[in-house]
């Protein structure tokens, strides 16, 4: 099967207990193929023990774990919101 | 509507008139405003809490804010709302977040800082992070998430 080949660039930003675990509060990443928020995460987050709930959000709007990606995206994950 | 992201202590009485002598002076509608301020306690699941630190995602909080204010208009007649919302390290009885709606009559003004305030909570992107004898801990969630942020 013929795949074309495609370069999206990522910025990923992280907060609270999220971006404490990774010892990160961003980076920008290359992905080769379309990604969905969630697999992102897994790739990310695989170095770290994370057991709570992640939530994602892209160019600022709450998502699924399960949205795709597109080139340029902001994408973030953070713990539930504690705010007010 | 108006939104602050704050990073200093402030007086959230102090902001409420300057805000009602500029901006609603001519509003010779209004009969009812409702204020909510949330501030500091010292203490939380039992242990005391010396200090604070409020993280948010800059651009959408004031989005998601945004969002949260129109929400309100829609569904009740209100005037003007504002929200507040102190960011940085705060201290016990500091003011963290003020919520203010104006309208004609009671019903509504409550109404609206109520859901301002409950929307606020479960999707506003800020978090709380407190210093206790025992070093630091993320707040968790008290509210379930709104499974409809995307239509707020």
């Amino acid at each position: 099967m013929y795949h074309s080949l495609i370069t999206m660039i990522i910025v990923v930003k992280y907060f609270a207990s999220i971006s404490d675990a990774l010892g990160k509060t961003s980076e920008t990443i290359d992905v080769q193929q379309v990604k969905t928020a969630g697999e992102i995460w897994s790739d990310v987050s695989k170095n770290i023990k994370y057991t709570g709930k992640v939530m994602a959000a892209v160019n600022h709007e709450y998502v699924d774990l399960n949205h795709p990606l597109k080139n340029n995206d902001e994408l973030a994950f953070f713990p539930p919101v504690t705010g007010g | 509507m108006y939104i602050e992201i704050i990073n200093e202590e402030f007086d959230p009485w102090q902001k409420l008139v300057e805000y009602k002598k500029s901006q609603l002076k001519d509003k010779n509608n209004i009969g009812a405003c409702s204020v909510f301020l949330g501030t500091m306690r010292d203490i939380n699941s039992g242990e005391d809490i010396k200090t604070m630190e409020l993280q948010h995602y800059p651009d959408m909080t004031e989005s998601y804010l945004e969002k949260i204010i129109e929400s309100a208009t829609k569904k009740y007649k209100i005037i003007d709302s504002i929200v507040l919302h102190r960011v940085g390290v705060v201290n016990p009885s500091d003011p963290i977040v003020l919520v203010a709606s104006w309208s004609e009559h009671r019903e509504e003004a409550f109404e609206a800082t109520r859901q301002i305030m409950e929307s606020l909570k479960s999707e506003a992107p800020f978090w709380k992070k407190e210093s206790t004898d025992k070093g630091f801990r993320w707040v968790e969630p008290e509210v379930k998430i709104s499974e409809d942020v995307n239509e707020a």
